[in-house]
């Protein structure tokens, strides 16, 4: 069935995706990552020596700062900031640098819809860039759902707030990757169908909730599949940045 | 060091104390018991941690010293303390893993604001209350209400917020609560209007977070919930300047021109309740309504909200080692469903406890 999208585009098709490497000089890592016109910029910076007081120090920490592009920091960008750290704290390999911070700041550039999923793909590939040693990547991607009952993947802002409901979902992504202890792998599923994280606003059915999960994890093998060439493609980093 | 002190102080309160029947025979096999334990302890990190496992296992009499013994492991080896009793399908605190703690409602708690509401879970104390205020709505949205939602965590919660540290999970939780409550349907906005394009009401609702052990989301949604449940609406009118005014209960006698705008106090007509439930993911295991310990144990965390037509309000998974395959996802809202059961019978008793009042 073929809805009418204002832009033209399907129901399952992605706008444009762009990413860049290497774009700040001071910062150990950074990228830039846009689909369609929402863009974000994310540099990283670590790790640095000492944790914050309530984080354990056998471990590596991870802090995130959101900026948004206009306006006071309130709770949404609160929110943001945890979701994302809780989110690549899992894709990080904790236990190689102990008692570390790595710092990861958001900076939005242009916000025209999905702009969480994109902020996580771009402190993905900054997380690459900056050679922090991680256990998988991590693709993200924006499912709705309109009000007559179909899945449309990656919306603008305006397709956004007519939905009656949209949920991003984060997936792994690995061609190899280390399988931890006692995963729960049941057979026949796949390490990439499994959810890392899950947001979800508005209501909807839980049928309708698990036909976006499938839809997202056919999406996100399309999405991983750009970021292995874009980060592969790009030429390997010069030693002489501090690090 | 203590360790050489010990053994003297407790040889000069054994000859002093008195003989007790209970523990007289075996008090020097306690001592020593005691004395050895703490020695082990300290060599724990040399022996390594099957030494301290044998002991464990060792030690299934009831004598007195087995108790600090486990505490200290429970301290020390928290992951393998918990997945001990994994192994059997149960939780220390003696729960099967899907079932949630007691849970427990008192409307009517704050007796100053328009409604309100004290939801237990386990431990965990929430106290909600809505203040209703008159205000100029918008103009886009002439003829509706608003309501504005906050989220707070004294330092009375947990010993881990103070005043110059606040707790990173606040406004988290705040979000959430005012994205799940406004998105749920629960209220329409359109009854919180009086007079369209002059007044409407605005409602505000304060959720303070009493003592904080474990699924404050849930806590805090069914407070939320209870104190609009709760709710009744002052009765207004208009006074002499035109504006709308609340009219208090104390002078009745005298405001005989003030025809009341809304005549009795009314409550709200709410549709679709939404109710939450938190899970842990361990490995296979899937844990329902951890405690502070377990969520700071085993970091995955899934929240589902259901509202009472069954449909999802939100599936919130914030990261976490985990990953939640679509099995696991199943048996979350499985569990949430039976969950949403046993709070909507517990939240319609206590509004029939109120009105029976």
């Amino acid at each position: 069935m073929e809805i009418g999208r204002d832009d033209g585009r399907t129901a399952n098709q992605l706008r444009p995706l762009a990413c860049s490497r290497n774009i700040l000089n001071r910062a150990h890592g950074s990228a830039s990552w846009s689909q369609g016109d929402t863009k974000v910029l994310a540099a990283v910076y670590g790790p640095k020596a000492g944790t914050k007081k309530n984080e354990n120090p056998e471990k590596a920490c991870i802090e995130v700062v959101w900026k948004p592009k206009t306006g006071q920091i309130g709770k949404p960008e609160k929110e943001y900031e945890v979701i994302l750290k809780r989110t690549l704290k899992s894709i990080c390999l904790l236990n190689i640098n102990p008692n570390t911070t790595t710092s990861i700041i958001i900076q939005v550039v242009s916000d025209d819809g999905a702009l969480l999923p994109c902020a996580i793909n771009a402190a993905c590939a900054a997380l690459v860039d900056a050679a922090i040693p991680l256990k998988h990547l991590a693709v993200a991607i924006c499912c709705c759902l309109t009000e007559s009952g179909y899945v449309i993947l990656d919306p603008t802002k305006v397709e956004e707030q007519k939905m009656k409901a949209f949920a991003y979902l984060v997936f792994p992504n690995s061609a190899i990757s280390i399988i931890p202890e006692g995963s729960s792998h049941m057979e026949g599923e796949l390490m990439e169908h499994g959810i890392i994280t899950s947001v979800t606003h508005g209501v909807m059915s839980v049928d309708d909730y698990l036909h976006c999960l499938e839809r997202g994890q056919a999406a996100s093998t399309k999405m991983s599949a750009f970021l292995r060439r874009s980060l592969q493609s790009q030429a390997p980093n010069d030693s002489s940045r501090a690090g | 060091m203590t360790s050489h002190s010990q053994p003297s102080v407790l040889w000069q309160r054994r000859s002093t104390r008195r003989y007790n029947p209970f523990l007289g025979f075996f008090s020097d096999y306690h001592l020593g018991l005691f004395v050895g334990l703490s020695l082990f302890y300290s060599l724990e990190v040399v022996l390594g941690n099957k030494t301290l496992k044998k002991m464990v296992s060792a030690n299934v009499s009831g004598d007195l010293s087995s108790e600090m013994e486990v505490d200290a492991f429970r301290r020390l080896f928290p992951l393998r303390y918990h997945e001990r009793f994994l192994l059997d399908s149960i939780r220390p605190d003696a729960r099967p893993l899907g079932r949630a703690r007691d849970t427990s409602l008192a409307l009517g708690a704050v007796a100053s604001a328009d409604g309100s509401a004290l939801a237990k879970i386990g431990c965990t104390t929430m106290l909600a209350a809505v203040k209703m205020e008159v205000m100029t709505p918008p103009k886009e949205s002439p003829d509706e209400g608003s309501i504005a939602i906050e989220f707070y965590m004294p330092p009375i919660c947990s010993p881990l917020v103070r005043p110059g540290r606040p707790a990173e999970e606040a406004p988290v939780v705040s979000k959430q609560l005012s994205d799940t409550i406004l998105s749920s349907g629960m209220i329409n906005l359109k009854e919180l209007s009086l007079v369209s394009g002059k007044a409407a009401w605005m409602a505000y609702l304060d959720i303070y977070c009493l003592d904080a052990d474990g699924s404050l989301f849930d806590a805090a949604l069914l407070a939320a919930v209870a104190a609009f449940s709760h709710l009744r609406i002052p009765v207004v009118s208009l006074n002499e300047e035109g504006r709308v005014v609340v009219v208090s209960e104390e002078n009745e006698e005298g405001k005989s021109e003030k025809e009341p705008v809304n005549k009795g106090k009314r409550k709200l007509t709410l549709s679709s309740l939404p109710f939450s439930l938190t899970c842990i993911l361990h490995k296979n295991y899937i844990l329902a309504d951890p405690t502070a310990e377990e969520e700071s144990i085993m970091e995955t965390l899934v929240t589902v909200v259901l509202d009472s037509s069954g449909q999802l309000v939100s599936l919130y998974k914030p990261g976490g080692p985990v990953l939640a395959y679509a099995s696991a996802v199943q048996d979350c809202i499985a569990l949430t469903r039976q969950r949403v059961k046993e709070l909507k019978s517990i939240l319609n008793e206590a509004i029939s406890d109120m009105e029976v009042d």
